[in-house]
């Protein structure tokens, strides 16, 4: 327990130590007459990923307005050249980024380079961020605990309790009844990592701060790796007898196939999508909701519809909390039954 | 598109909460004569509501995308 305390500090010390909050000269940006506060500008760009974590913005005494964020690093590849720089440079989308002969702008959250090249963007953004900190915490828990089972106790001390009726759970309600007890095993590394990795990941982008603000699972196109690689494990599982479903299906004329086969591969592809889509649309709606019952004090301009916010807020939070460990859970569930269709051995009619 | 976008999101809605209160529905008449059944019926309802709310949340990435552009 001493090490993992140990390693733990040391990666807070070393994330926080480079924590260099920057605060912008403010460019001019006169709020003197006060724009209508536009809710789904705010909201989509708590839900969208950047460069920077945005803390907050403060207007001085001469009405300008000064944002304060923490930058992440950029890393950009252009044309076989590697360009690395904090994103503080960019000084919140006001000034461009030259090195060596290529100018960097940022628009709007997505880098363009003025001279017409593409680069290919490789920086650490919210998520990349968020991902390191969740595989960090996943480490820490699981490294730690799977030292005390190699030592040979079988009864789980401190967090090795708190761990296995987890992942006995996986093993036991998730992964055998649907994949049957003999090739569950197989498949188990690969259940649990997904059901852990995702119920993490949902739990840091609910808490409102760094370092936990990104929108991670909200993200598509991390559902949407999980789900295709969910799709990959079962295709190349599949037995025989999951191959002649699809193809031929038993009981099904032949003059049908035409029509069979394609509607067939339409549920192949249909299934991960979704599973991605529903862990996109809820972790995302779930964010949204509870942005927009906060922004409800920023519409409304009186503190008297606190109580009432705060009070949705925090019962739309608790909801979350839960909607989280569902959405690990179903998808981990749907996950273990399409690996479980494509490896049951029946015996035929 | 906007408003014809917040009226598919609340059609979506409708869908979803119809559904689930239909599985709810037979969930709690499920329990209700077979007290002993609880764990297994709370777990195939959550799993089914799940499944639905996941159809419904397509209806409103849609309604999201057309109200985004």
């Amino acid at each position: 327990m001493k090490t993992v305390l140990k390693t733990f500090l040391l990666f807070a010390t070393f994330t926080l130590g480079n924590l260099s909050l920057f605060a912008s000269e403010g460019h001019g940006e006169e709020s003197h007459d006060e724009k209508p506060f536009d809710a789904v500008e705010v909201i989509m760009h708590h839900i969208a990923d950047a460069h920077e974590f945005h803390i907050l913005d403060y207007t001085d005494d001469h009405g300008v307005e000064h944002p304060v964020s923490m930058p992440l690093p950029v890393i950009l590849f252009t044309e076989g050249s590697l360009d690395v720089f904090m994103s503080s440079e960019f000084d919140h989308g006001h000034a461009d980024v030259v090195k060596g002969n290529h100018t960097y702008r940022l628009d709007h959250g997505h880098i363009v380079e003025l001279s017409g090249l593409h680069p290919i963007d490789l920086s650490i953004t919210k998520n990349v961020f968020s991902m390191f900190l969740s595989m960090v915490i996943l480490l820490i828990i699981f490294l730690s605990v799977g030292k005390g089972y190699r030592k040979g106790n079988t009864v789980p001390t401190g967090l090795a309790s708190f761990m296995e009726p987890l992942v006995l759970f996986v093993r036991d309600d998730i992964a055998v009844p649907n994949i049957g007890e003999k090739k569950a095993d197989k498949f188990l590394p690969y259940l649990l990592t997904v059901f852990f990795f995702i119920w993490v990941n949902n739990l840091l982008g609910l808490i409102p701060f760094f370092p936990g603000s990104a929108n991670m699972s909200g993200n598509i196109a991390f559902t949407f790796t999980l789900a295709i690689l969910t799709f990959i494990i079962t295709n190349v599982n599949g037995n025989k007898d999951y191959w002649k479903h699809v193809f031929a299906t038993p009981g099904v004329p032949l003059w049908l196939s035409p029509i069979m086969i394609p509607v067939e591969l339409m549920g192949l592809i249909a299934k991960p999508v979704a599973l991605f889509i529903r862990l996109f649309a809820n972790i995302t709606a779930g964010h949204i909701i509870i942005l927009s019952l906060v922004s409800l004090i920023f519409i409304f301009k009186t503190i008297a519809i606190a109580p009432v916010s705060v009070g949705f807020v925090l019962f739309m939070n608790v909801l979350e909390l839960f909607v989280a460990a569902l959405q690990a859970y179903i998808f981990t569930l749907l996950s273990s039954l399409f690996i479980g269709a494509a490896v049951a051995e029946h015996d035929h009619h | 598109m906007g408003p014809l976008a917040a009226i598919g999101a609340g059609l979506a809605v409708i869908g979803a909460g119809l559904g689930i209160g239909r599985i709810g529905d037979s969930a709690m008449s499920g329990i209700a004569r077979q007290p002993e059944a609880t764990s297994k019926i709370q777990t195939a309802m959550i799993i089914a509501a799940a499944l639905i709310e996941g159809v419904a949340l397509f209806g409103v990435v849609v309604s999201l995308l057309v109200a985004s552009n």
